[in-house]
């Protein structure tokens, strides 16, 4: 394998239905390269959280997935609303997702605590009304 | 024992069994798809009576071997098609969450 493989996706905040494509692609790619499942389902975990949350909370972003030989790089980026309170925000069970994702089995709280326990090395940069970026590393 | 075998001792409509051969391991149950997909393990047969389409990226990613919906649930629109399509195996039960689960710890 070359030094780094770069995947990128544009994620689109209008469709809830289709939150996790990225992701899902994602792991058929991990797959096609050799990587164990366990770093598969790290990663694809990791980043379908950040996935979701983007629908949610910021109306889409982009993800960037850097393959290297030693680690998985995925850095989220958004223009949302930003996160306030990023220490409140990474409780398990701290939510302000809407009622109506509540229905569809989201919004427990469990997004960013996921990409925390999924990931080796996690930095969230967040400005209130700029956006939020997320970098989350994976090593293999 | 393999996704057919437990549909069959359980008595279960096939919602989808694109790979009717995956070998079960274990279970799990939960409706919080954010739950679900921190605490479930691969190979786990995933009860839950979440219906929407959202089940499928979870259960594709969590890698269970399949979802078995409880309580007579019956998958939304566009879930089969979308299971199909990324191999994930749907079954359904009449019977609660709680007495499908005692089967499967049964026979697994």
């Amino acid at each position: 394998m070359s030094e780094r493989v770069n995947f990128h996706f544009e994620i689109d905040g209008e469709n809830f239905t289709s939150a996790g494509e990225a992701s899902v692609r994602i792991k058929k790619h991990l797959r096609d390269m050799g990587f164990s499942p366990d770093t598969i389902r790290r990663v694809s975990v990791a980043m379908y959280e950040g996935e979701i949350n983007m629908v949610i909370h910021a109306n889409g972003g982009s993800a960037d997935v850097d393959v290297y030989v030693d680690r998985i790089e995925i850095t989220l980026a958004d223009k949302g609303p930003g996160i306030s309170n990023i220490e409140l925000a990474m409780q398990e069970g701290y939510s302000t997702a809407p009622d109506n994702i509540r229905s569809l089995g989201f919004g427990a709280g469990m997004g960013l605590p996921n990409m925390k326990r999924y990931t080796d090395n996690m930095k969230i940069e967040s400005e209130v009304g700029k956006g939020t970026t997320i970098y989350m590393t994976v090593n293999v | 024992m393999t996704v057919k075998e437990l549909a069959s001792a359980l008595d279960c409509k096939i919602a989808c069994m694109p790979d009717e051969s995956r070998e079960i391991t274990g279970g799990y149950a939960g409706d919080l798809l954010s739950w679900v997909m921190g605490r479930a393990s691969s190979g786990d047969a995933w009860v839950t009576i979440m219906s929407n389409i959202n089940i499928v990226a979870v259960a594709s990613l969590a890698d269970t071997a399949c979802i078995i919906l409880s309580e007579g649930v019956i998958p939304d629109d566009g879930v089969v098609e979308k299971a199909t399509e990324v191999g994930v195996n749907i079954l359904m039960s009449q019977l609660d969450t709680y007495a499908l689960c005692a089967s499967i710890f049964k026979l697994i």
